[in-house]
């Protein structure tokens, strides 16, 4: 492969990957919510190099008191960081396990139209009883439910995606026709637990197809662009990337680092005295940057890119801006992304073609 | 024209209201000028909401269709389609504006509360208060075949629904106390203990059990628009809505009947009479002189009502497929059929056609029109046609006399169609007095002169109108 040794994607959530990364923030809770905060953060990835930023997101609280219990929802988060960034790519999750997928498709077809082809989606899961209680529905109980809820999201996502040709709308003014409707497409999705007729309201997004991203084990890979592994050693790590069967792999790696005014470890100490920073069998690098930098170019022989998640965002973005992007820059390990380019081609992926197209033209070639 | 002494009307000091709504599908946005911009590049949107907020406009408005139009089983391919998703774009927008509201059309049958409620909480916070939703019950299988549930709702029940909706909605949206989130560095909790109450509902169309995820937003609650105009519509914006998107804005005399049916209606269940406000859906057609203004009209009525445009309106109107007849012909001899409507192209509205059809005849027969011509002329009708100070002048008694509380512009050209209203008719507007010079407040509720949200209401206010 052609391109950088890895991609640097970040989530940036909430103050940050422990529960209690509120404590250490710059700022008093009450501005989580402003505007200004949002938009600041996503301009420090965007100006530090990284390829792209996550939203996490999900329908219930992301944590408990005394911590963080409120988020603006990462569909509107992304829409107005797109508007205020112009190179990185951007991400918001959105679980598909209550939601309707045809809303889905739409919000992440005009998140890419806003972007200018820069959007991507991590498909999760909402797996506590809570989120049926909050949605209004019947459980999706078991974890082979959860399963077929995202693989059917994802099909029926993808599949309304390629339901407007890219030259649908052909403004013909002899004919008076504006879209040409043998161009559009009727997805007439089937599933075990509801159907979807299409064609969709928003017109194909610009990379034809968003940037899909999901863990391997939940999500079937074929309908993955990127799939985001984890373990808590390289060796882990290197063996779930080759099962992957993904066209890309990221790991998932939480970071805390040593700052100008505390060690990492003493960073982590103090937020361990309020909340056990939750294990989810990922990567953990706490330390310098020296050591970071040695374990991403380890990581560069097993996968494609890495995804940050730092300890507290107003202590490690700036430590990663400020001094692990430029040394990996530097080495050539990571590539800033350049402008006007989609995130497809940022992470070299090719634009898919549109399956209708496609059967289509199949169909006039059989027939000739 | 003479103008009115403007203390001698029943609201002197009376301000119009300007909204602008990006229409995004029907004939009535023209797509064949080599002026006509894209219906989804993001810069159209910039474009048109920034020029209005440059005119001082209290808002910006998307609307949302959940299927594509079509007719006769066949996908509509006459007029401008493909839109992005209403809030997501408006989320957007909020990034590159500072004062104008955002206002989201969003159907109550088709989304859930948990969701949709937040995703409004979102753009309310991200826009620092200046977000709307038009609520829209359509609940027809034909739009349902997209969703989970499919047709589900009973016609008869969209209201219930929507009512429902709003009920939980706003008991999320109020379900954070002001102040809850801690205001210093260093605070023993992100939030006051008790700070946020947990939201169960259990009635006819929710059942639900969960944790508002979103404080208020400097404007308490987005604002409430209704665009229904049957006879429950119009009670559930009376008992509901901040705002009314109405189709009563053309003709002076029908304006103010609907405002004072309205007015009936809120006092009914015990709302002040100006609790609400009024504006009409309206293209605005300038010209320098009344000449050259329908010249104007006579042209873009041309771009809109196309030789397959004129057939596909009569066709609605004839319960039959005419796309195969010549426009430039006569009307079709045949009488209509009375078609049921499935929602496959909107609602319609034509109760009788028999008689609408019998009206088109005498009148095409009487002038020697073409059916293009007649479509042009008695077929769907709106706007105000003038100079802008002869606008103004009218605008100024509509408003002056209690009609409207302004009007949501339809422009007919994306994405300079607000150019010369922003231009040329706001400063005519401002030197009668009746349009801001500035916007005074930040929240959209500031701007439309509304009080707080419903349920922040001390009870004696509630009772003060009754």
């Amino acid at each position: 492969m052609s391109g950088p040794a890895l991609h640097l994607a970040v989530e940036l959530d909430g103050e940050g990957a422990h529960p209690a990364a509120w404590r250490r923030a710059a700022h008093s809770p009450d501005q989580f919510f402003t505007p200004r905060r949002v938009a600041r953060v996503a301009a420090t990835a965007e100006n530090a190099g990284f390829t792209l930023i996550t939203l996490d997101d999900g329908v219930l609280p992301p944590g408990a008191a005394p911590d963080p219990v409120g988020r603006i929802g990462a569909v509107e988060r992304a829409a107005f960081v797109a508007a205020s960034t112009s190179t990185i790519g951007i991400a918001p999750v959105v679980p598909v396990t209550y939601a309707e997928p045809f809303h889905v498709s739409s919000q992440l077809a005009s998140l890419d139209h806003i972007s200018a082809g820069r959007a991507g989606w991590v498909v999760t899961e909402e797996d506590r009883p809570e989120a049926a209680r909050a949605w209004g529905r019947p459980e999706v109980a078991d974890a082979a439910a959860r399963a077929r809820e995202s693989r059917d999201g994802v099909e029926v996502v993808r599949a309304l995606w390629d339901s407007w040709e890219d030259d649908a709308v052909i403004r013909s003014v002899a004919t008076s026709r504006y879209l040409d409707r043998d161009r559009l497409h009727y997805i007439d999705f089937t599933g075990e637990t509801y159907a979807v007729k299409g064609p969709a309201i928003v017109p194909r997004p610009p990379q034809g197809q968003l940037v899909v991203l999901g863990r391997p084990d939940r999500v079937p890979a074929a309908q993955l662009d990127v799939a985001l592994v984890e373990g808590r050693d390289l060796t882990a790590v290197a063996t779930a990337a080759a099962a992957a069967g993904t066209p890309r792999v990221f790991a998932e790696v939480e970071v805390a680092l040593d700052t100008p005014g505390a060690t990492a470890a003493e960073r982590v100490a103090d937020l361990e005295r309020y909340a056990p920073w939750t294990d989810r069998g990922r990567l953990r690098h706490i330390g310098s940057v020296g050591q970071l930098l040695a374990l991403l170019d380890q990581l560069k022989d097993s996968v494609d890119g890495v995804r940050l998640h730092p300890l507290v965002l107003d202590e490690d973005l700036p430590v990663l801006s400020g001094l692990v992007l430029p040394a990996l820059v530097e080495r050539r390990l990571v590539a800033r992304p350049l402008p006007g380019r989609s995130l497809r081609s940022t992470l070299g992926l090719q634009r898919p073609a549109n399956r209708f197209a496609a059967a289509a033209a199949a169909v006039q070639e059989e027939s000739r | 024209m003479t103008r009115t002494d403007p203390l001698d009307v029943p609201r002197p000091h009376a301000q119009l209201h300007f909204g602008v709504f990006f229409q995004g599908v029907n004939h009535w946005t023209i797509w064949s000028a080599p002026e006509s911009g894209s219906q989804i590049d993001p810069a159209s949107f910039r474009q048109v909401t920034q020029t209005a907020e440059r005119g001082l406009f209290d808002a910006f408005f998307l609307g949302e269709g959940l299927r594509l139009r079509e007719v006769d089983g066949r996908i509509h391919d006459l007029d401008v389609a493909g839109r992005p998703d209403a809030l997501t774009q408006l989320a957007a927008l909020a990034a590159v504006t500072r004062r104008i509201g955002l206002v989201s059309t969003s159907n109550s049958t088709f989304n859930e509360p948990a969701d949709l409620a937040r995703r409004l909480s979102g753009l309310d916070l991200l826009s620092e208060g200046r977000a709307g939703w038009n609520v829209v019950t359509t609940d027809n299988a034909w739009t349902g075949a997209n969703f989970r549930r499919g047709g589900y709702l009973d016609h008869a029940d969209r209201y219930r629904r929507a009512e429902e909706f709003l009920t939980v909605a706003r008991a999320l949206w109020d379900g954070w106390e002001d102040g809850a989130v801690a205001g210093s560095v260093g605070a023993p909790a992100w939030s006051a203990p008790g700070g946020v109450r947990q939201v169960r509902h259990r009635g006819t169309q929710f059942d639900v059990d969960l944790a508002p995820t979103l404080p208020r937003s400097a404007q308490g609650h987005p604002v409430i628009f209704q665009a229904g105009d049957s006879g429950e519509g119009r009670d559930f914006a009376a008992r509901n809505a901040d705002v009314i998107f109405s189709a009563h804005g053309n003709d002076f005399d029908d304006a103010l009947a609907f405002a004072e049916d309205i007015r009936r209606r809120l006092r009914a269940v015990g709302r002040p009479e100006d609790d609400l406000r009024i504006l009409p859906g309206t293209e605005i057609i300038l010209g320098a002189t009344e000449e050259e203004a329908l010249e104007k009209k006579r042209w873009i009525r041309r771009q809109q009502v196309t030789p397959a445009t004129a057939l596909g309106i009569a066709g609605l109107l004839w319960g039959i497929d005419l796309s195969d007849r010549d426009a430039d012909g006569p009307l079709p001899t045949e009488d209509p059929v009375v078609a049921e409507n499935d929602g496959s192209f909107g609602a319609r509205r034509i109760a009788d056609p028999r008689t609408v059809v019998g009206e088109w005849r005498a009148k095409a027969e009487a002038h020697g029109w073409s059916l293009r011509e007649t479509v042009i002329a008695l077929g769907p009708q709106r706007g105000h046609v003038g100079t802008p100070s002869g606008l103004a002048d009218k605008f100024a008694r509509f408003v002056r006399h209690g009609a409207v509380d302004g009007f949501n512009v339809t422009p007919y050209l994306i994405p300079d169609g607000l150019d010369d209203i922003v231009g040329l008719l706001v400063p005519e507007l401002q030197e009668r007095g009746v349009y801001r010079t500035e916007y005074a407040g930040t929240t959209l509720r500031s701007h439309l002169g509304l009080r707080e949200p419903l349920t922040h209401r001390s009870a004696p206010e509630q009772r003060q109108a009754g």
